[in-house]
């Protein structure tokens, strides 16, 4: 399979301290593709690398023939790669459903009509509304995002960055402190959109990894410690050294 | 006491009107705008001399201050604010502080320190019968013309998709830019919106109040105070805080008037020890 995005080198310094240290990358098409390591390995600066919210201290990195290092993180979500964040973030004051509407409007800019009232222009509804059913929150599109429950919060973040309709679809612990039913629930929706499209998933429950990886790539101390198909990479004996005493490798 | 409640609201009104564009400028750029207070003054001189030196009538500054100092705004935040927006946004509190003795000094070289005249537009020299008493007509007007400008604004930002935009980006600059919104892009027309307003209130305040160097930073520091007790960066929050201070100042000035100047800062003390982030402000929203 061909690599959809590639990092080569990529490296990030914070105050001598380097958190991805010349990690090579390469992201097959089609596939979903999981970023594992203990704690502080660097996995989620190695996202905000990808999706242009730190600049590298070194190295590049390229989806399909386009140059990612260096551009903003708004240009790099419309050329489709789209991301969510591990803190749960979303607009407590924002509607469900408009939530939704403006990640729909990212991609298109404003154009002249922006001064109009949105109910008016009403052409995000019918893609709005199909986003919410695809994570079952049709039935709360009116509710307001501050009000939802944490594995509602979630599957509305997971809806944001599927408006983008991406390409690339990077998720940033998507089961974090959910319960057994809500995982279940998000593994079955990851796998239900990862069609047509590639995704990359940091994550700390190895079930997950394992019932939705094809491809998994383990990080310590910010590089690269081995890749592969999970059934090899859980048997890596590095990778058991390096998951020895840390919690998640009870999972 | 109901007409002193109703002085309460006039002078409500430019504290609304001033936290206003305080409250979208710092949601916003997360800047605390030091020189909203001189661009006030700035707005009731711009008046004064339009008036003065080329008989240009009120009617005609009301709509063309704001917007020149609208441009002026958009101007600084390009040339000086943005520059020192990736660092310490203490940089920018030192830069708005500095333009604010610039422009108050500019002032006070031309015209000194003594308050200028200016006279109410004659159409609305007279009073108008409220019912239970009769009132000046610029004072309803100066009331109307604020609530108006609130509401145009809450419009603004609540039904237009760029009035969303700005929400989403005053709250959550990271995931805003995540779904693909140029962020950048807003803060310069935010800046300059914010800019007209205080420039709106200078002109209304221009017929009724002394027009000199300093009133803005006699001003500003009350509505300073508003803004912390609405809580810092709520819209809704700043424009309540303005009308709620200004009624409770004016009431208390007629029962206790040693206590009126003081009492917003002691409504201050009292909101940030009961509820630190401000009456309607976020949680996360404590510095």
């Amino acid at each position: 399979m061909a690599a959809v995005l590639r990092a080569r080198g990529l490296a990030k310094e914070f105050r001598g301290f380097r958190a991805v240290d010349d990690v090579d990358l390469d992201v097959p098409e089609g596939g979903v593709h999981a970023l594992v390591g203990p704690n502080g390995a660097g996995k989620t600066t190695l996202f905000n690398l990808l999706t242009g919210f730190l600049r590298p201290t070194a190295g590049r990195v390229t989806f399909g023939e386009h140059e990612l290092s260096g551009r903003p993180p708004e240009r790099i979500a419309r050329l489709g790669v789209a991301r969510s964040f591990q803190i749960t973030s979303l607009f407590a004051q924002l509607t469900a459903r408009e939530h939704v509407e403006l990640a729909l409007q990212g991609g298109t800019g404003l154009g002249w009509r922006f001064w109009r009232s949105d109910k008016r222009l009403g052409r995000f509804g019918d893609r709005a509304r199909d986003l919410l059913a695809q994570v079952r929150l049709a039935d709360l599109a009116d509710t307001r995002a501050g009000a939802l429950s944490y594995g509602h919060k979630r599957a509305l973040e997971l809806a944001l960055a599927l408006a983008l309709d991406p390409k690339v679809l990077l998720l940033d612990e998507p089961t974090a402190g959910m319960g057994a039913e809500d995982v279940d629930a998000t593994v079955e929706l990851i796998g239900r959109v990862r069609d047509g499209r590639t995704v990359v998933l940091v994550e700390h429950n190895m079930n997950v990894v394992a019932s939705l990886a094809d491809k998994v790539t383990v990080l310590q101390s910010g590089r690269v410690l081995a890749e592969g198909p999970y059934a090899e990479i859980r048997r890596d004996p590095r990778v058991v050294a390096a998951y020895l005493g840390d919690a998640d490798a009870t999972d | 006491m109901l007409q002193q409640a109703f002085d309460g609201l006039v002078s409500g009104a430019f504290y609304a009107l001033l936290a206003l564009g305080l409250a979208v400028i710092f949601g916003m750029l997360g800047v605390v705008n030091f020189a909203h207070g001189a661009f006030y003054m700035l707005g009731a001189f711009g008046a004064y001399v339009l008036l003065d030196h080329w008989g240009v009538s009120f009617w005609i500054a009301l709509p063309v201050v704001p917007v020149v100092l609208g441009v002026v705004g958009v101007a600084v935040e390009r040339l000086l604010v943005r520059r020192l927006a990736a660092l310490d946004p203490l940089y920018n509190f030192l830069l708005t502080f500095g333009i604010a003795l610039v422009l108050q000094d500019l002032v006070k070289r031309e015209y000194g320190v003594q308050s200028q005249p200016y006279p109410r537009p004659s159409a609305l020299s007279g009073s108008v019968n409220l019912g239970l008493f009769s009132y000046p007509s610029y004072r309803v007007f100066v009331l109307g013309v604020a609530v108006v400008a609130c509401l145009v604004v809450w419009y603004a930002l609540s039904r237009t998709r760029a009035g969303m935009i700005v929400r989403a980006a005053t709250e959550r600059p990271e995931l805003t830019r995540a779904l693909g919104i140029d962020v950048g892009r807003w803060v310069t027309p935010v800046f300059g919106a914010g800019i007209a307003l205080a420039g709106l209130a200078g002109v209304l305040a221009a017929p009724m109040r002394a027009v000199n160097p300093l009133m803005g930073s006699d001003l500003i520091i009350a509505v300073f105070a508003v803004v912390v007790i609405g809580g810092l960066g709520s819209i809704f929050g700043s424009v309540v805080s303005g009308f709620a201070v200004g009624v409770l100042t004016a009431v208390t000035n007629f029962y206790l008037p040693s206590l009126s100047q003081t009492l917003v800062f002691i409504l201050m003390v009292v909101v940030l020890l009961w509820r630190p982030a401000g009456l309607f402000g976020r949680e996360e929203g404590v510095a």
